[in-house]
């Protein structure tokens, strides 16, 4: 029993509990270094890396294939790709709406286009940055999740051979 | 004397990985090299953008004790750390294509030795 | 809004917008994402027409990304450019013309047998496309950087992308390993020189080294920036990456890399002739001369030796190059003297229409190759023959694209390298000498492959070329064709403008810095 759960890459239930929990946590952190991306150090790649490794903790715990029967590797690449097309659609918006390629056509509208001045810090601020820093994130999550499952997929393939 | 020293920081880093690229036949300490390599050029991008008594130019995040009038000429300007971001999440990317490229490789010759695999001589 | 304003950035867009569309397009229907992923070519060509007219018209043409206003470089209360700039001038607009032409033309004939795999195909291939437009139409080296890498990793996947043999593999990893030292040594030179002038925009940083001369730090820069932009550019000794990475990848990819590292070498020219300059010392002319005919001297030599169909037009790949570099070098080393009417205008003329006519040649090869591999699932030449029996067509378009690589009249490569030949020995016989000899060499090897492939007895019955395949090729030979017979046309309205931005750069400069 034990050696089989070896053999497929889990660990031990503390470390699989402890992965349970954290795994939320790490998701809710990601999401808010994404979101304030605009407002504190850090942004969509960073936050996007953050999820990407509550992936990776994930694979660690339960083993890769565990976590392939839950979330494909396919269904990642299509979240990678939602967010590239997010932002070049949001860049050539910019394009049509206001006067050129990545233009920050929401500055100064209502909901989103206050410039926060000294001190503040308004979550809904700073124009299209928000929305082009969690098509960022979307696109880093997909993107390095994609590429550790793939990884650790292929090389465990290897040590089956 | 210890302001160079992050620059000579960055020289032996550059040697390091360069070394390692070079002399190593390891594939994976090759890639190990080249990220070395990257870490020695990324050092020097954010050396050059350090200013003593700067500020990060975060607008809504002011560190206490400075008022708004002092900003301009605290704040930094964040390209260096910018090109810097740009190039490690590149490196990301390279890292990632050549692990997977070693562990292919790994799968059709079993060996990681480049002095093995060279089925593409001449 | 005016479409012709946003041009620049549209080119770069369209197909980064393809290239994230195609895996979810893949999803529904295979068909659709053919035809999305060739939409977005097509439009991306018709644009790039339309830029290449208007830059050939109006001159350098300026975008400034997120920006209010695209054309202003300098944005008020500062004195040097800080946004990303798009500036493309007539090399650029060359380049650019080139680089999708040649995607358009590999596009068409992936369609004919990518099937398995294909989303990420051509999602590559887009992204492959991104990065040599990038690098051809910007005007900042952090962006030049960034596409660099972009191509590179695009590439590098690409030429793996039949990974089941374990050579592609080989072939990618020493072609990323080589790109990525080349872009940190990129990287750290353009640290050097943010260090020194706080500037990234390659205009301001040219008005600078013009306004206070030649410093060390300067040198270093340049001397990083011409090894890392060889090395990609596949200047011999630097070329080891080449014969593996285009012998290995698939047959249209491989044509798409050679424009992948015309890129680059439209990197070394932009750093040579519009960064340094006048600044230059004679020792680079004569280094790009010094490795143009090492370059010619090791493709001709070393392709007499190979059996693999593939591999040996790579190394006619390499020896192509060569004549490039030979030309411009002595262009380079004819302006630094002032003597561009004497020899450098033709030379530089030559060199870079041959940058066409390598592409188109060795790309019509490739291409031929790879349909005799597709065909016959053999690469090797001493196993292949008889193929003119059941592939008329194909071994025809071979001729030709032999023809135009030999440099026979009245092909496109005899129109080029005659004014090679010309320009270069005013400077010295021997290096009209050597590239004349490499010429005869690279005939009698090719006759040879045609030999060896095409005639004799019939080894076994084949078809021949799927259509498209074959519709790709026809492209590629009438345009060698119509090159070859009406070489002024293309001189006087596309190759002129693109040598007129190397000799004059001071507009490049003037048209960011006012």
């Amino acid at each position: 029993m034990k050696n089989e759960e070896m053999n497929e890459g889990k660990m031990t239930v503390i470390v699989q509990t402890i992965a349970a929990l954290l795994f939320p946590l790490a998701l809710i952190f990601s999401f808010y270094v994404i979101m304030h991306g605009h407002l504190t150090p850090g942004g969509g790649f960073q936050g996007g890396a953050i999820g990407a490794s509550a992936v990776v903790l994930l694979i660690v715990a339960y083993g890769v294939k565990h976590v392939e029967e839950k979330m494909s590797e396919g269904g990642f690449s299509v979240f990678e790709s939602l967010g590239g097309l997010i932002f070049v659609v949001v860049a050539i918006f910019g394009l049509f709406l206001a006067t050129s390629f990545l233009a920050n056509f929401l500055v100064n509208e209502p909901i989103f286009g206050k410039i926060p001045g000294w001190g503040e810090s308004p979550l809904n601020s700073g124009g299209i940055l928000p929305i082009l820093n969690i098509a960022v994130g979307m696109k880093v999550i997909g993107g390095l999740s994609a590429v550790v499952l793939i990884l650790a997929l292929i090389s465990r393939e290897g040590e089956e051979k | 004397m210890i302001y160079n020293l992050p620059f000579l920081t960055v020289v032996a880093l550059i040697a390091i990985g360069m070394y390692a690229i070079i002399f190593k036949r390891n594939l994976i300490k090759i890639a190990v090299g080249i990220t070395i390599l990257e870490s020695g050029v990324n050092l020097f991008l954010i050396t050059l953008g350090y200013r003593e008594g700067g500020v990060a130019p975060i607008f809504t995040n002011l560190p206490p004790g400075i008022s708004p009038d002092q900003i301009p000429e605290k704040m930094v300007l964040p390209v260096p750390q910018a090109l810097t971001l740009t190039s490690i999440v590149i490196g990301v990317a390279v890292l990632a294509l050549i692990l997977s490229f070693t562990i292919n490789i790994y799968r059709k010759y079993g060996t990681l030795d480049a002095g093995k695999i060279r089925r593409l001589k001449e | 809004m005016n479409v012709m304003e946003h041009l620049p950035a549209l080119i770069i867009a369209i197909p980064l917008l393809a290239a994230f569309l195609t895996p979810l397009v893949d999803k529904i229907s295979k068909k659709v994402r053919n035809a999305v992923v060739f939409i977005a070519l097509a439009a991306t060509f018709i644009l790039t027409i339309f830029l290449v007219q208007d830059v050939f018209e109006n001159g350098i043409m300026i975008y400034v990304m997120g920006a209010s206003n695209p054309t202003q470089t300098i944005p008020m209360q500062a004195a040097v450019p800080i946004r990303i700039v798009l500036e493309i001038d007539g090399l650029s607009a060359f380049m650019a013309l080139i680089s999708v032409l040649i995607a358009l033309i590999g596009l068409i004939y992936s369609f004919s047998h990518v099937e398995e795999r294909g989303g990420k195909f051509y999602t590559l291939f887009l992204l492959m496309l991104v990065g040599m437009l990038g690098m051809e139409l910007t005007g900042d080296l952090f962006n030049l950087f960034v596409f660099l890498e972009i191509a590179s990793i695009a590439s590098a996947a690409l030429i793996t992308y039949e990974f089941k043999r374990g050579s592609t593999t080989e072939a990618a990893l020493k072609y990323i390993v080589i790109s990525s030292i080349a872009a940190l040594f990129v990287l750290f030179a353009i640290g050097l020189l943010y260090g020194e002038y706080d500037l990234l925009n390659m205009a301001a940083i040219a008005k600078a080294i013009k306004i206070t001369g030649l410093s060390n730090i300067d040198m270093i820069a340049l001397i990083l920036f011409f090894a890392a932009f060889a090395m990609k550019a596949g200047a011999a000794p630097m070329h080891m990456w080449m014969p593996d990475a285009y012998g290995e990848a698939p047959g249209a990819v491989s044509m798409v890399l050679i424009a992948v590292t015309q890129a680059s070498l439209y990197a070394l020219l932009r750093v040579c002739f519009t960064i340094y300059a006048d600044s230059l010392h004679v020792v680079i002319p004569a280094a790009i001369i010094i490795f143009g005919l090492i370059s010619i001297f090791i493709g001709v030599t070393m392709a007499l030796i190979q059996d693999d169909i593939k591999r040996l037009i790579a190394y006619a790949a390499v020896a192509e190059v060569g004549y490039i570099l030979l030309a411009i070098g002595v262009g380079l080393y004819g302006v630094l003297n002032n003597e561009v009417e004497l020899y450098a205008r033709k030379a530089l003329q030559g060199g870079i229409f041959h940058i066409f006519n390598d592409i188109l040649d060795i790309g019509l090869l490739f291409l031929v190759a790879g349909g005799i591999i597709y065909i016959t699932k053999e690469r090797n030449l001493n196993k292949l023959g008889g193929l003119a029996h059941s592939m008329k067509y194909t071994s025809i378009l071979f001729l030709i694209g032999l023809a135009a690589v030999a440099g026979l009249p009245p092909m496109n490569g005899f129109a080029s390298k005659i004014m090679i030949y010309e320009s270069v020995y005013k400077v010295s016989p021997i290096l009209s000498i050597v590239a004349i000899l490499a010429s005869i060499i690279m005939l009698a090897i090719f006759v040879k492959i045609f030999h060896s492939v095409f005639t004799g007895p019939k080894i076994s019955e084949q078809k021949d070329v799927p259509k498209l395949m074959l519709a790709s090729m026809i492209i590629l030979a009438a345009l060698i064709i119509f090159f070859g017979l009406f070489p002024d046309i293309i001189i006087n309205n596309i190759v002129n403008p693109a040598v007129n931005a190397l000799i004059e750069n001071a507009a490049y400069i003037s048209n960011v810095m006012g």
